[in-house]
């Protein structure tokens, strides 16, 4: 797998979440960091120290594995412990220090326990504890809740993004799911196809997607064709609506799509004021946070979240076009 | 991948349970393998353990009897002697092929699997070498006449052509060759289970590789490592052709003094109390290797450690 075109500045201190479909070059890009791989170009730099071709355990880096790759073989305290047995710290301090650890990640109890008696949960703290003995000046996790069930993973979102504002340490997540990203990064960094898609704060990523993949993959989105039809202005479908975000528009008369989060339309049973599209409901699903409804305007079928207004299947209603949140895509 | 191991033991414990109380269908079919071990195995055992009682008639063959005489000379000091070169001789070779098989199966089972199936087939096909082929070649290539130190004086790395046998370490050297293979395939399937994110873990903690392999590899595989040891101390005990070929009288371990006896000396009664007594001492030295290689014996020998 190769990865191209990568120039990442990643602030101290910060939570910066690595998103992508998987083989999208995301794991790759955080074993360059920890130096497990070794890129054919390129420089990586550790404030002002060049990492390039430091050896992985000169690298003080903590890493959290997606298999965990706790040491079967020792018991909790003593792998948590590891790091500092290689640097031969004495026994009784590197115990101690481990048992600090464990009560940190919020498991005092299971120091003595084999790794095989622990739950996935449990494994997944005591791997945390592990990586962050040596007080490494990198923390990074490859897909850390990957294998924890919906709920518990939600919890350990909360619970790992207030580890890493107690202990200060700048923390790279690797992750194929974005609503993780978006609720635990200070900065996310979509990649997609083996490059740097996108770089930003999860708001901005996900308000002003600079193109048709970060958009796809953050959130949901309804995909449509427009034409610039004067400075900030596009044409949907024969509508003219105004463009506040995204990327610049190319000049008038170019065509382009732009993008509109479900949130962002509404349904009307009779026409708005403003720019609407007409179309027929195919679909109406309640969720119960929120109703789903799918229009079919022209041949295309856009999907709209919001509060219901009283539509069935088969009514004409008008889809509204927001007045600001279409987004303008570059490709 | 922490929960692999976990979910293919759980199949594994249910299929042994599901045979228990099967009626006799299994029974029946545990039946065939049992004959034939008996018959080929537990059978001739028996007749060569019963062999050893026999008398020897001089310029003959032999009697039915009960003498103890074969035993007390298979016994004596000289076979006891052998018996320790024997035993000594196989677990060096033991120890020299585990230094180079461990290493190079957990560096094999890194790499990709496509890249490992040339070596695989390599180290296969050396497998089809008999000790005879293996013994004459190596008396070959060590010889003074045409053997690698020609080479390495056409190189000039040497002045002149030496004789590299019969001697100690082209025995040795032999033993490796033979085991070598045997032994690879033997740890293959331990070291390609190993999940590969585990020395990666020691080298993200400071662990220098050779430090991860010691700490972290090492302590997962001293299981299969010394089943493999025991295994490959078993086969080297038994050849006869290597230290026989490539050794000079010193390096006659048993089985060469049993070929002798059996075929030169025409004394089958000693030629298989001999074998017995190799019989026992071998399995007893590979048990305890696969003890040691358990951890069941190092707590009692290093009391200072055990908690």
């Amino acid at each position: 797998m190769a990865l191209a075109d990568v120039d990442l500045r990643i602030p101290g201190g910060s939570l910066v979440c690595f998103v992508g479909p998987s083989g999208c070059g995301k794991t790759t890009l955080l074993r360059i960091i920890a130096g497990l791989e070794t890129p054919t170009s390129g420089h990586l730099l550790l404030g002002e120290r060049d990492l390039t071709r430091v050896p992985v355990h000169r690298r003080d880096v903590g890493m959290v594995f997606q298999s965990y790759a706790l040491f079967p073989h020792l018991s909790v305290a003593e792998n948590v412990a590891y790091g500092l047995r290689i640097r031969g710290v004495a026994k009784r301090e590197r115990l101690a220090r481990a048992f600090e650890l464990l009560a940190l990640v919020q498991l005092p109890d299971v120091a003595t326990k084999r790794v095989s008696q622990l739950s996935g949960g449990m494994r997944q703290r005591v791997a945390m504890a592990r990586a962050l003995a040596l007080d490494p000046a990198l923390f990074l996790l490859d897909e850390p809740l990957s294998a924890l069930d919906a709920k518990l993973r939600e919890g350990m979102q909360v619970e790992l993004r207030r580890l890493q504002r107690r202990v200060g340490i700048t923390t790279i997540i690797v992750t194929h799911d974005q609503e993780e990203a978006m609720a635990m990064a200070d900065l996310v960094v979509v990649m997609g196809d083996n490059r740097v898609q996108q770089v930003g704060p999860p708001l901005d990523i996900y308000r002003r997607p600079v193109n048709r993949f970060v958009a796809n993959f953050v959130g949901r989105n309804n995909f449509l064709p427009a034409r610039v039809v004067a400075p900030g202005t596009v044409e949907v479908a024969g509508v003219r609506a105004e463009v506040v975000e995204g990327a610049d528009l190319p000049s008038v008369g170019s065509e382009l799509t732009v993008a509109a989060r479900p949130e962002a339309l509404n349904v009307y049973p009779t026409a708005p004021a403003g720019p609407a599209l007409r179309g027929t409901v195919t679909m109406v699903r309640d969720l119960g946070w929120t109703v789903e409804t799918r229009v079919r305007v022209g041949d295309q079928e856009l999907v709209v979240s919001g509060a219901n207004v009283a539509v069935a299947d088969g009514d004409e209603v008008w889809v509204a076009l927001p007045t600001s949140g279409l987004v303008a895509l570059n490709a | 991948m922490s929960t692999r191991p976990a979910a293919s033991l759980a199949p594994m414990d249910t299929g042994a349970s599901d045979h228990r109380g099967d009626g006799p269908w299994p029974h029946a079919l545990l039946a065939w393998p049992t004959l034939a071990l008996t018959l080929l195995f537990v059978v001739p055992l028996g007749i060569i353990a019963a062999l050893g009682f026999f008398r020897r008639i001089q310029a003959g063959f032999f009697e039915v009897a009960f003498v103890t005489d074969n035993y007390a000379r298979a016994l004596d000091a000289f076979h006891l002697e052998r018996l320790a070169v024997s035993v000594v001789l196989a677990l060096v070779a033991t120890l020299a092929t585990l230094v180079v098989a461990v290493p190079f199966t957990f560096l094999l089972t890194r790499r990709p699997r496509a890249r490992q199936v040339p070596y695989l087939v390599l180290v296969l096909a050396s497998l089809s070498l008999s000790e005879v082929i293996v013994a004459f070649a190596w008396s070959l290539l060590l010889s003074r006449t045409s053997g690698i130190s020609n080479l390495l004086v056409s190189l000039g790395l040497m002045d002149a052509a030496a004789s590299w046998s019969p001697g100690l370490w082209a025995v040795l050297l032999a033993y490796v060759f033979i085991a070598l293979p045997l032994a690879i395939l033997s740890l293959y399937p331990t070291f390609s289970r190993l999940d590969q994110e585990l020395p990666e873990a020691a080298g993200t903690m400071g662990a220098a590789p050779l430090v991860g392999f010691v700490t972290v590899v090492l302590p997962l595989v001293q299981r299969a490592v010394a089943a493999t040891g025991a295994l490959v101390f078993i086969f080297v005990l038994g050849a006869y052709v290597i230290p026989q070929t490539l050794g000079r009288p010193a390096q006659w371990t048993i089985p060469v003094h049993i070929t002798d006896q059996a075929i030169m000396k025409n004394h089958l009664p000693l030629a298989a109390s001999l074998a017995i007594v190799l019989l026992v001492a071998s399995s007893l030295i590979a048990l305890a290797i696969v003890a040691i290689g358990s951890g069941r014996l190092p707590r009692i020998a290093l009391p200072g450690r055990a908690r």
